[in-house]
């Protein structure tokens, strides 16, 4: 049996934050199914959020955007620029949330096949907002995977002190 | 993710300043309880300068408040912004949770459905033989 499970990694003093997901599916389908938009809206998002809108251009220098719409009607889009794709084994791509367009990341999608399931990992590395020609810095930005990583922890470690008292 | 709003912008500072361990040795701290500078300071070998920046900077980020008494000026923890980062985490934990879970679905689906083609095409295969 495959690992279900999500994993998050964030390792200390990197800027970036890694995740891992294996799922039961050569690698040449689970690529067709993070590129392609027929198959994209059936399975991004969470269970109570629809896609609206989905468009990939997949090629280098070529855009893509996804729009979600939530129960309460709000709507949330993603977009960015793909600056490498080798198919089907790899893909590194620009990604803005787009209501907070500073918060720009570099994002690498990585599948690797064995026995035919897949293991996706993803690598997302935020840029810093004083970095401005485009290399990866350590701003503020920078501290947020990490914090990311450990907040669990501290939240944890807070709760029981908190409830001591 | 979806649940980020503009509003929440703020979280970048809070992440920058959660990124530090001595900053999470300070909130742990004070979630004990409140304290002043010289306190903070004394389990770390640091000097009381150096404190005094890092409790800057969770001030900026809305994860302590300091207390008026300008001798003390006592810190403590303010829980709202550090489960407002949490609420965060959670969110994006969730969206790609249930993508992931709709995405092992939807991938058993089409591997069903292209073996069933399979199946129809070698079947066709024979019957022209």
């Amino acid at each position: 049996m495959t690992s279900r499970k999500l994993e998050i990694i964030a390792e200390p003093g990197k800027t970036s934050f890694t995740t891992r997901r294996t799922v039961d599916a050569p690698r040449a389908l689970v690529f067709e199914a993070f590129t392609k938009c027929e198959h994209l809206k059936r399975w991004m998002g969470p269970c109570n959020v629809t896609m609206v809108s989905c468009s990939t251009d997949l090629r280098v220098g070529g855009r893509y955007r996804f729009v979600f719409r939530s129960p309460d009607g709000n709507e949330a889009g993603f977009s960015g620029e793909y600056k490498e794709i080798a198919a089907p084994e790899r893909i590194v791509r620009t990604f803005v949330f787009e209501p907070i367009p500073e918060a720009a990341a570099l994002e690498t999608l990585e599948l690797e096949e064995s026995g035919g399931t897949t293991i996706i990992k993803t690598t997302t590395v935020h840029k810093s907002v004083e970095n401005r020609d485009g290399h990866v810095g350590s701003g503020m930005e920078a501290g947020m995977t990490e914090g990311y990583a450990r907040l669990d922890q501290l939240l944890a470690e807070l709760a029981t002190e908190l409830q001591k008292r | 993710m979806p649940a980020m709003n503009a509003a929440d912008r703020d979280l970048n500072t809070t992440f920058g300043a959660l990124a530090d361990p001595t900053r999470r040795a300070i909130l742990a701290r004070l979630s004990r309880g409140e304290a002043s500078v010289l306190e903070l300071a004394e389990p770390f070998d640091m000097s009381q300068p150096a404190i005094s920046k890092h409790l800057k900077v969770l001030e900026r980020a809305g994860l302590i408040a300091r207390g008026r008494d300008a001798q003390r000026r006592p810190c403590r923890l303010e829980p709202r912004r550090l489960k407002q980062a949490a609420d965060w985490i959670g969110t994006y934990r969730q969206f790609w949770e249930q993508s992931y879970s709709r995405l092992d679905d939807y991938l058993h689906e089409l591997q069903t459905k292209e073996k069933t083609r399979d199946v129809k095409k070698t079947r066709n295969h024979r019957r022209t033989r």
